[in-house]
């Protein structure tokens, strides 16, 4: 459990290691989806998004 | 009960100082635990036979876009199966085989399962439509549907034909796929959904014959809880009767080799066979023959839909009828 302090809420090393481990997957999942849509907007080139419905 | 004044609210609205140190104490999730939440063993055979849909459909898909596409159905199945943990913490908290999923193990919170599904399930299907085809993002969105609200709020838990109508949510990434590369439904991929969604009933049955208490305990109204094993029994040997038929249609439809024509003819025959001889068993052998059963029909989806990929990829059309 989190200690309560004056400095406000100091996490555990356990929870320190959770934030870093979401926070790298945040990381690669936004990194994969730039390069995936700009590849996408490439590929489909200026007209990315005109299409028939 | 205290008396509230006229500047706080009542007392069922007020939340202690404990719930809200509980409600923000610092997430111990990791990322492992976010991917759990996907479900990625389903997730695997959703990609999987997703790719044999989009692999045989006509045309050329160019490669990228087709990558988007199974991604798209990959975090759709995925959001899909977090909310389902979402809504079946309860089930999953009494059920020896979930009992240490995420949110019964108490790793994430209730409503961090509910948005991480949602914003997955919105996301794959926006990118779906925007990017690939407007269809396929329709029936990305209605399997989401079926499977989050139909199955897992409506049929799962009133009943025992539960994985029967459920099955059809597992059955439509081939059909997703098709419409993915071409806009359209084809015979194909109807046929590809039925393999499915016949494989599903025995697949499922197999394996809660032998979980039945688990079942039972979480008030969950599987067949074999609801109608007992003889009746569960019977039912798998229907289904698998119905399987080998259709398991050999995509053959008997003109679009499958010969080689796809004998594998689906043997590994439905040996289904088949397995069923029988689980209805003759009883007791430990009958539960032996049971994970048989289930271990092989895994086997027999992947060898069909696998056989199909080859025959694409690599431009086998020797023995395909010729209609």
């Amino acid at each position: 459990m989190a200690d309560k302090n004056d400095n406000g809420i100091v996490l555990t090393e356990a929870q320190k290691r959770a934030r870093r481990s979401r926070s790298i997957a945040i990381a690669i999942t936004l990194g994969t989806l730039v390069i995936l849509f700009y590849v996408i907007t490439l590929v489909k080139g200026p007209g990315v998004l005109n299409r028939p419905l | 009960m205290t008396q509230a004044s006229p500047l706080t609210a009542p007392d069922h609205l007020l939340r202690s100082a404990a719930d809200d140190e509980a409600r923000y104490e610092p997430s111990l999730a990791t990322a492992g635990d976010y991917i759990a939440l996907l479900k990625p063993r389903v997730m695997s055979l959703v990609i999987f036979t997703a790719l044999v849909g989009l692999v045989i459909a006509p045309g050329q898909m160019h490669p990228v876009l087709g990558f988007t596409a199974l991604l798209c159905i990959a975090v759709g199945a995925g959001a899909a199966g977090a909310l389902n943990m979402w809504y079946e913490a309860d089930i999953d908290a009494v059920m020896e085989r979930t009992a240490n999923r995420p949110l019964p193990a108490g790793r994430i919170g209730r409503d961090e399962a509910l948005a991480f599904g949602l914003i997955l399930a919105v996301f794959a299907v926006v990118t779906m439509g925007l990017m690939v085809d407007v269809l396929a993002a329709g029936l990305l969105a209605f399997t989401i549907f079926f499977y989050a609200v139909v199955y897992t709020m409506g049929l799962k838990r009133f009943t025992p034909q539960n994985i029967v109508i459920g099955g059809a949510a597992g059955a439509f990434p081939p059909v997703i796929g098709w419409a993915a590369a071409t806009g359209t439904i084809g015979l194909e991929p109807v046929l590809l959904f039925l393999i499915i969604f016949f494989w599903t009933p025995p697949h499922f049955w197999a394996l809660s014959l032998s979980r039945a208490a688990d079942y039972a305990r979480a008030g969950v109204p599987m067949l074999p809880v609801v109608a007992g094993a003889g009746e569960t029994k019977r039912q798998i040997v229907i289904y698998s009767a119905i399987m080998l038929p259709v398991g050999m249609s995509p053959w008997l439809a003109g679009f499958a080799g010969a080689a796809y024509g004998v594998l689906s003819f043997t590994a439905g025959a040996i289904m088949l066979a397995l069923a029988i001889r689980l209805v003759r068993r009883d007791g430990a052998p009958a539960d032996r023959v049971a994970k048989q059963l289930f271990g092989f029909s895994i086997l027999y989806l992947f060898t069909l839909f696998a056989v199909l990929l080859l025959e694409y990829s690599f431009g086998m059309t020797f023995g395909r009828l010729p209609w």
